[in-house]
């Protein structure tokens, strides 16, 4: 099937190589195949891919990986502004959002 | 209407003290899902507190997190039950679960599972080993079909009230108001909108990758002119339909606008957008939706006193 892609160059997605022991747990959890192991270290190999959910990064021991996380929902985001807060998804418990 | 799972330690099949432990959400539809994939595997069920959440959501908002997976193993008293120290965690719940954390905290070892529940048992039968396939999320036509009923049902509010202030307005015009013309005019501008929005909500869905453009809102945008020009060739086809130059300029603004909104809208049930880059789509979108809308309402307003 046609791949979907999102907007390229956009996201927060910062690797410290350094920091990377190339454990792999960042290329298991994320879905979207954005990292992969490469002579013992992770790379970015499809940045553009990343949906920003942050599973990396707070999976990352060493803390090698840092990105802005978040839903990319439109609606979260109007949520946000009219509330004057951060994107809020109004998944409360009954809504049928998100489920 | 709840859809909720009792949390705490469910057994499907004939498990014991060996047979691997399985995280779940109590969102009742993702415990199912689960039950009726494992294809007669014996397995622990361990059903986190997500407040009737589905496990993608429930991890981007914490609720499906390291602290209810250490508070649960806690509670239901999981190290007595099972000899092995492993959990099996769901791979679209690790948006929420730092599989080190809950090892320092609950003593347990986390095996990110497969993203879907039909691949347990061979990831299981693997050895614990996720297929690279295994791991990736898609967002093909059968799971963008199916979102369309709730697309319909979560618009439908505003629709109707959007369509019914038309209907109302409608009637004002030279002299007094005129039940006529909202009876008239006003109808077909309500079902005008009416339709941009079903349109909005079911062919983004549908049609998403052959759309022009990334952005859902380019996307809609194109769906709102192919709707457009349809109704033109219509009017085109049978003179009269749209007598008043000044609504019809008016449509020509608000179908795209409303077709382009309600696309842009969809990048929450899309399995692939990042927040920063629906930040920034917006960022040119909200504005020119905005500006469409009330100008072609401005014009639409205008074409009641012409």
């Amino acid at each position: 099937m046609t791949r979907l892609r999102y907007l390229p160059n956009v996201v927060t997605l910062i690797l410290d190589s350094e920091k990377c022991t190339g454990c792999g747990v960042c290329t298991e959890v994320c879905p979207h195949g954005v990292l992969v192991i490469e002579s013992q270290k992770a790379r970015i190999a499809d940045r553009d891919a990343c949906m920003e959910c942050g599973a990396c990064a707070l999976n990352c021991i060493t803390e090698a990986i840092s990105v802005r996380s978040g839903v990319g929902c439109a609606t979260a985001v109007l949520n946000g502004m009219l509330r004057g807060s951060e994107p809020t998804c109004d998944c409360s418990a009954d809504a049928t959002c998100c489920e | 209407m709840r859809f909720r799972v009792e949390p705490g330690l469910y057994a499907a099949g004939s498990p014991t003290q060996e047979s691997p432990v399985l995280v779940s959400a109590n969102y009742k539809m993702s415990f199912d899902r689960l039950r009726s994939q494992l294809g007669g595997l014996d397995a622990w069920i361990l059903v986190l507190d997500t407040k009737g959440v589905n496990v993608w959501c429930a991890a981007g908002k914490g609720t499906f997190g390291t602290e209810e997976i250490a508070k649960r193993v806690d509670v239901v008293g999981l190290g007595e039950v099972v000899s092995h120290r492993r959990l099996v965690v769901p791979q679209l719940g690790a948006p929420g679960v730092s599989a080190h954390e809950v090892a320092r905290r609950s003593g347990f070892s986390v095996v990110f599972g497969p993203v879907r529940a039909e691949d347990i048992p061979a990831f299981v039968s693997a050895g614990m080993k996720a297929t690279p396939q295994m791991r990736r999320v898609q967002f093909p036509f059968r799971e963008r079909v199916v979102l369309i009923p709730l697309e319909l049902v979560t618009g439908a509010k505003h629709a109707l009230f959007l369509a019914a202030c038309f209907l109302v307005l409608a009637g004002l015009g030279p002299g007094i108001y005129s039940l006529h013309r909202a009876g008239t005019e006003g109808v077909q501008s309500a079902a005008l909108l009416l339709a941009a929005f079903a349109v909005g909500a079911v062919l983004t869905p549908v049609l998403l990758p052959w759309l022009p453009g990334r952005a859902f809102s380019a996307k809609g945008a194109w769906l709102g002119l192919i709707l457009v020009l349809s109704l033109s060739a219509f009017a085109w086809a049978h003179p009269g339909t749209f007598e008043n130059p000044a609504s019809t300029g008016a449509w020509l603004l608000l179908i795209p606008a409303v077709v382009s909104y309600v696309a842009m809208n969809f990048t929450g049930a899309s399995t692939y957008t990042s927040l920063s880059g629906v930040r920034r789509e917006m960022r040119v979108a909200v504005p020119v939706q905005a500006a469409c809308a009330v100008i072609g309402t401005g014009l639409w307003l205008a074409g009641r006193f012409f």
